[in-house]
């Protein structure tokens, strides 16, 4: 087999590049698509680690991939049924030394009991601070699908765009205007201060407005990452969030199933060491194990830093070069998957409560989970840190045998770069420990439960899936790394300075998480380049 | 009682209210500014430490006041005099190896030449984006209504002002705009501790670390003050801040206004949804026309506004504001000249920094975070005496510096927690300046709460409200205000709160008194 | 003081919904499980037959279970200052012991919901309604001498409404019923405890309201249905109530219109005026929430009107869209509630209509879909304005009510 033969080549088989290989296989292209690992899924993965326990042992759960993507790809079809799931659990140490716990529920008026136990304000104003979150939500879905606009272009297609964005920021009145330009600057924590009292409930919605960035909850800039609870949706139901049954690497093996499906190609142990360019061409690669594949077209399923480094820096623009040296990863969040030998109790949790079986959390306070960023600046990983504990197995039985469980557990903050030295077995083992000490604290029979685990500093991450600094965003999602700056002002359309090498991982627009967009706006961009329609 | 008819009163006699009442009353309006203190001024004021010394006890530097504004108002005339301008800035090190910030200019022994030629670099990148926003800080806040043509040429000017940068330049600032100081100044520069000393002008007065985003507004907020100060630089009027309201009063006098101190308004007089004038403590009422407030959003809107007049949205927004200073002030009086490390004694009358790297600034900030004092804060050092000898006895010197980051402690331990950090910063201070304990003469330090105390600044914030994107623009204070006018016909606002912000700028009172004139929205 | 049946006894992840406190009571007429749920209660939509419900109020006497209606408490020193400036009527001019409907308003003038205000005291008000919103009220509250209670689960009502509600009360031994006019309440006692009664209703009909501490409900309950046994008293639901209330004219939140604490979409808030309610809003007693946004929208002409609409066909017109033509090619509003009114005989509907249709003086038409069985059909019915309420006989005022 020559490679020839292809149209274009994609580098990685992470979820966005196997969108981006789907897209464009379907588009009448001949794709391959080159994996450094001997697995394709990237961060989108389905691991066995331990006996018969299966960990999704990077990304976790599933609910921001774009409905339309799934549908037009037909991954229903290939194999992936995502179970959505009810429930979360806040459990709340009370300054007797006794415990309790709030849970979330899909029922209102359920959650509105659980609330109003605490604070019968909040429960009603953490009504309206849903409502905020859903008006903010409605404005910013539809721009995930679309390319940037480059604001200092006078091209037609750059002006419309900036057109439209305005159109849809005016559309929101004045009043929903200024306050959209609040939501994106604030901390969250400030903004969860403007609507909630009780400390609870507001560490349980903060937390996940740090993860993957480096900053903490009274950066500001953190309060729009709220969105990423209500930005997604399962069947119409927005803002739920639900398992990929097998695992998060089903959504990968959807992906790859229809790609082939559609005639494409997929070769592991195929990772990329240079790009080969000539005259600001793209011309192939140069894979690790010294082999040469011819291409000319590329698209760079890596991370900005990754794909550049790949290429001869003499070869690009001085000003890009030093751009992409400062696009900040950071990775600030390790991973810990835990076999368990049945279900753990938890504080405070009733029996019977169906809320284990949604987002764990022990996190007391905002001011707690400052402190846990305060460790992060001095270079150290939390002594109390933000902790997203799932237990996948209570919904999705293909995972743990019978009456086994695993628990995926979300650790932020952990830094790439410790102040006391590199990462080495031994520390990374002391941050294990670490985090199992911190869930025993609030679950008596943990240890006792306890069978195996899987510890993953930033660095294991950087080293597993290529993800620069382990940053799981393939870079933070700060103000002035997103839209039309990511990854770099000027090539945020999914473009490089070299002709032919193209960019469709969370680098790009819209950035993380499991959704695949920047796969499917890349794809479109190519084919836009090829004068090629794209399959809707 | 009415005791008398104005067609304008101003609440409080801060800088912000002086220039406004200069303004309004040379266009002929008939106004009287009450002042609740002694002393007008507000917080730029000069106030007798001990006997024959003499400290600015708010604001001690004169550095972002629009040139046009001190000669429309002919404030030399009235009497304001430069003791010092341009003064240098000295980033101290207890090792003595200190760096110099000298027009446009960086020195020291451990400041590479790549460092130089990097700061070179950034000082003109970061004076190109000022200059950019300089039309927006200096006039009224942009409307965001795009509904008359006039509007949205004003929105589109805005945008061309961005795009005139050239292509790059405006790409680097839509990037820039959103990152925080301290990762800006890491692309930059190498050596820390000119790190931390650039960063200090980001974050003197404002409510976080160089890891907020946000930052480099602040930042830039500053050098667009020193662009339009006509050159001046940092400069130190002669006789403390105080001297400066002094020749604002004047100004104002000269052209009519009146001024009342000891005066503390009770409330504002509304009727039929109107503002009729105000009521002080002593019963005593006073009809306008209009009533301008100087005193702070929650100050106007919380106590001095009945709620019966405000919706609920409204007083909502005014809560939220975030208005806790983290900024406390240090006077001392010292019998002599203090040696600090790596000052030669003719640099005394330098600006000194105390922000050893970027890390230990954000080590000072922690703390307040949890209402807690730090150990080690950052400040910012100036000795007027060195420049102006009228402050203070022969021989002797004063010190005011400002200290970052304090609580707003309003426990119960206040008093013992001020007594306890005043040694912290004392002893702080004894490794920077050796024997700088033993001359101390007089003490005092000001904590947010006692700022909120002396000025009647509610938070004792010196901005009123924090200077961050969320408040800044059409969102400062609240969008209800950011033009100046209130929800209350003939109730407008002009303090620091207001669109641009705080510092010593009277371009809140100008632009406030341009929209009482004009009479509208 | 909570309603304890045993499932309400049960954890929020088994049972998220209470039951009433009159749930044990009338549990024995239930026969057909048509529950639904308001406000996290139990409630019925019929207990039996919603047609025989409707005609027991417009002919009998027939009882709602009207607790899960929301009911804050607001007593203090500066109740009568807090009050008028939340909502748009004038407090000031209502007398202690008097009940009025109203609606209130956020800072832009849109509606945060309607309901009632019945002055207990001259510093005791009791606000009804049906969302919560204990948020807004304590934000109101800042710079007022207030305390607000939410006391929904402390207090059981019911409403008894009909031409003989008078008589069933009065047998009660509520001696002095008969005299309480429209829109006033008194203070009566019941074996022993206090029984407050409002002549109020949401049925545009003769009827009461009658207000408890939750712990007398059952025994409240059986001296009603006692003394009612020999007039046909019987329990409705919440279907019965939607058709007298639409005869009425009344207007449902989350039916005609959504709180402006709930809308998404830019534009789907509304203000009393567009919900035809002026007559609320005074806009000279002063200062009020929402007001100056009230005066700049009066400087407009209204873009938008709920009215009532007579459609001429006898199928009811649920959720029709409405045209200005037969052809149906431009739209020009929408119908929120429709019925088949059984006893005007008249096919009637809430519907909004844009300028100029809703002064009534141009022709409209109503595009219908019929389910016919098992197959949907087009109608288009030509329909016309016409004044709200439908049906407001004399008895509804008449004081004191007939003895029948």
């Amino acid at each position: 087999m020559t490679t020839d033969q292809y149209d274009a080549v994609i580098i990685g088989a992470g979820h966005n590049g196997l969108v981006a290989a789907c897209y464009l296989q379907r588009a009448g292209l001949r794709v391959l698509v080159l994996e450094r690992n001997e697995h394709i899924g990237g961060a989108t993965t389905s691991i066995s680690r331990y006996k018969d326990y299966t960990y999704s042992n990077c990304s976790y759960v599933y609910s921001l991939f774009r409905q339309e993507i799934a549908r037009t790809l037909e991954l229903y079809k290939y194999g992936l049924q995502v179970i959505p799931y009810e429930g979360g659990s806040q459990i709340i140490k009370n300054p007797d030394g006794s415990y309790d716990s709030m849970g979330t529920y899909w029922h209102d008026d359920a959650n509105r009991r659980e609330i109003e136990r605490f604070s019968p304000r909040d429960a009603n104003a953490y009504e309206r601070l849903n409502r905020d979150i859903v008006r903010q939500c409605r404005f910013i879905k539809p721009l995930l699908m679309r390319t940037p606009p480059d604001p200092t272009s006078f091209k037609p297609r750059d002006i419309m765009e900036l057109l439209y964005l305005g159109k849809r920021f005016y559309g929101m009145g004045k009043e929903q205007m200024l306050e959209t330009i609040r939501f994106y600057t604030m901390s969250v924590g400030d903004y969860l201060n403007e609507y909630l009292e009780n400390d609870a409930l507001k560490s349980y919605l903060a937390g996940g407005a740090t993860v993957g960035t480096a900053l903490g909850v009274y950066s500001p800039g953190t309060a729009y990452i709220l969105l990423h609870h209500a930005m997604g949706d399962i069947d119409g139901t927005v803002g739920a969030w639900g398992f990929a049954r097998g695992g998060m690497g089903s959504v990968a093996s959807a992906l790859n199933d229809s790609f082939l499906a559609s005639g494409g190609h997929v070769r592991v142990n195929a990772g990329v060491s240079k790009f080969i360019v000539q005259n600001g061409k793209v011309k192939g690669m140069q894979l690790e194990n010294g082999e040469t594949v011819k291409a000319k077209l590329v698209v760079s399923g890596m991370d900005v830093r990754r794909t550049f480094n790949a290429i001869d820096s003499n070869e690009l623009p001085a000003w890009v070069v030093d751009r992409v040296s400062n696009f900040r990863f950071r990775g600030s969040s390790g991973k810990v998957n835990i076999a368990l030998d049945g279900l753990p109790g938890f504080h405070g949790v009733p029996e019977g409560s169906p809320c284990l079986s949604g987002d764990i959390h022990i996190s007391q306070s905002l001011e707690e989970l400052e402190l846990a960023y305060d460790d992060w600046k001095a270079g150290r990983w939390s002594q109390k840190p933000y902790l997203d504990m799932l237990i996948p197995s209570l919904i999705d039985p293909t995972m743990a045998p019978e009456g086994k469980h695993w628990m995926s557990v979300f650790v932020q903050y952990c830094p790439y770069k410790l102040a006391a030295g590199e990462w080495n077995e031994e520390r990374k083992q002391a941050f294990g420990e670490h985090i199992v000490d911190c869930i025993s604290a609030f679950s008596p029979d943990f240890r006792s439960k306890f069978l195996h685990m899987e510890i993953r500093t930033p660095k294991d991450i950087e080293d597993e899936t290529g993800l620069s600094e382990g940053n799981i965003f393939q870079g933070e999602l700060t103000m002035d790394q997103l839209m039309f700056n990511r990854p770099i002002p000027g090539y945020a359309q999914y473009r490089s300075p070299i002709s032919g090498l193209y960019m469709c991982g969370s680098s790009t627009h819209p950035g993380g998480g499991v959704m695949g967009a920047p796969g499917a706006n890349a794809a479109r961009e190519v084919l836009r380049d090829l004068g090629r329609g794209v399959q809707q | 009682m009415t005791s008398q008819q104005k067609d304008i009163v101003i609440v409080g006699g801060g800088h912000n209210g002086l220039v406004c009442a200069a303004y309004l009353a040379r266009a002929g309006r008939s106004v009287l500014v009450v002042e609740a203190a002694a002393e007008i001024g507000g917080a730029a004021r000069t106030r007798e430490l001990a006997p024959g010394a003499r400290v600015s006890s708010g604001a001690h530097l004169l550095h972002a006041m629009p040139d046009d504004l001190i000669n429309d108002l002919n404030l030399t005339a009235h009497g304001l005099k430069l003791s010092s301008v341009r003064l240098n800035t000295v980033s101290l090190n207890n090792t003595g190896s200190s760096i110099v910030f000298a027009d446009n200019t960086v020195s020291g022994a451990e400041v590479t030449a790549k460092d130089k030629a990097a700061f070179a670099r950034f000082d003109k990148d970061m004076n190109r984006f000022a200059k950019a926003l300089r039309p927006v800080f200096d006039k009224l806040a942009p409307d965001v209504s795009i509904e008359t043509w006039g509007q949205r040429l004003e929105l589109l000017g805005l945008g061309w002002t961005l795009r005139k940068l050239g292509r790059y330049h405006m790409r680097e600032f839509l990037r820039v705009i959103g990152i925080n100081f301290y990762d800006l100044l890491d692309e930059y520069f190498d050596n820390a501790q000119l790190k931390a000393a650039i960063a200090m002008d980001a974050l003197l007065g404002s409510e976080w670390g160089a890891r907020s985003m946000g930052s480099v507004l602040t930042y830039l907020y500053r050098l667009a003050g020193y662009q339009r100060n006509g050159g001046m630089g940092l400069a130190l009027p002669e006789g403390g801040m105080g001297a400066l309201s002094h020749a604002l009063a004047k100004a104002a006098e000269a052209a009519g206004a009146e001024i009342r101190t000891g005066a503390r308004v009770k409330r504002i007089l509304i009727d039929d949804d109107r503002a009729t004038g105000v009521e002080l403590e002593n019963g005593e009422r006073i009809a306008a026309g209009c009533v301008v407030s100087n005193a702070d959003p929650k100050q106007t809107f919380l106590k001095l506004v009945n709620p019966d007049h405000l919706d609920t949205g409204f007083i909502r927004r005014i809560r939220n504001l975030r208005s806790k200073g983290k900024a406390a002030k240090l006077h001392l009086v010292l019998s002599g000249a203090p040696a600090f490390k790596g000052v030669e004694a003719a640099n005394l009358g330098s600006r000194m920094l105390i922000a050893p790297t970027m890390d230990e600034i954000e080590l000072a900030f922690n703390p307040c975070k949890y209402k807690r004092y730090p150990t080690a804060s950052v400040m910012e050092i100036i000795i007027a005496s060195a420049h102006d000898s009228s402050l203070v006895s022969s021989g002797q010197h004063v010190l005011s510096a400002v200290v970052q980051y304090l609580p707003y402690d309003d426990t119960p331990e206040e008093d013992a927690n001020r007594t306890a950090f005043l040694e912290t910063v004392l002893d702080q201070l004894e490794q920077y300046a050796p024997g700088i304990r033993a001359q101390v003469m007089a003490a005092e330090l000001l904590t947010p709460r006692d700022i909120e105390r002396q000025f009647g600044i509610s938070g004792g914030h010196w901005h009123h409200v924090e200077l961050a994107f969320e408040t800044f623009l059409f969102n400062r204070p609240v969008p209800a205000l950011a033009r100046h006018c209130s929800p209350i016909s003939g109730l407008y606002v002009c303090g620091a709160g207001c669109h641009p912000g705080g510092n010593v700028t009277g371009i809140a009172g100008r632009n406030a008194a341009q929209q009482v004139l004009r009479g509208g929205h | 003081m909570i309603a304890n049946t045993a499932n309400n006894q049960r954890p929020i992840f088994e049972r998220p919904i209470l039951e009433t406190p009159f749930y044990e009571s009338y549990k024995h007429l239930i026969q057909n499980d048509q529950y639904e749920e308001w406000s996290g209660y139990t409630t019925l939509a019929s207990f039996a037959n919603d047609g025989q419900e409707y005609f027991a109020v417009r002919n009998t006497c027939g009882v709602y279970d009207l607790c899960p209606m929301i009911k804050y408490d607001i007593s203090g020193a500066d109740a009568e200052r807090y009050m008028n400036r939340l909502v748009t009527r004038n407090i000031k001019k209502m007398l202690p012991e008097r009940v009025t409907y109203t609606v209130w308003c956020n800072d832009d003038g849109h509606v945060i919901e309607d309901g009632t205000v019945f002055r207990l005291a001259p510093t005791e008000f009791r606000l009804c309604c049906a969302e919560r919103q204990i948020e807004w009220l304590l934000d109101s509250s800042i710079g007022y001498d207030v305390v607000i209670t939410e006391v929904t689960q402390d207090i059981a009502a019911l409403a008894v409404q009909g031409p003989i509600s008078c008589n069933i009360l009065k047998k009660m031994g509520f001696t002095g019923v008969e005299v309480l006019k429209p829109f006033q309440l008194g203070n009566f006692s019941l074996n022993g405890y206090d029984v407050m009664i409002s002549r109020t209703g949401f049925t545009g009909d003769l009827g009461y309201e009658l207000w408890i501490d939750a712990e007398h409900a059952d025994d409240l309950w059986q001296a009603l249905f006692k003394a009612g046994e020999l007039f046909g008293i019987r329990m409705i639901g919440s279907l019965a109530l939607d058709m007298l209330r639409i005869e009425a004219g009344l207007i449902l939140v989350n039916v005609e219109y959504m709180s402006c604490f709930q809308t998404v979409r830019p534009n789907r808030a509304r203000t009393p005026f567009e919900l035809g309610l002026d007559w609320v809003v005074d806009m000279n007693k002063g200062h009020f929430i929402g007001r100056r946004a009230l005066v700049a929208a009066q400087k407009n002409s209204l873009k938008r009107k709920l009215v009532g609409i007579d459609v001429d066909w006898n199928k009811q017109a649920d959720g029709a869209l409405l045209y200005d033509s037969k052809t149906c090619s431009r739209q020009i509003g929408e119908v929120t509630s429709a019925l088949w009114s059984p006893t005007l005989k008249r096919n009637i509907a809430l519907a909004y209509l844009d300028a100029p249709y809703y002064a009534g003086e141009k022709s409209m038409w109503a595009e219908v879909y019929l389910h016919r069985e098992c197959q949907w059909e087009r109608k288009v019915y030509e329909c016309h304005v016409t004044p709200k309420p439908f049906y407001a006989p004399e008895r509804k005022r008449l004081t004191p009510p007939e003895d029948l």
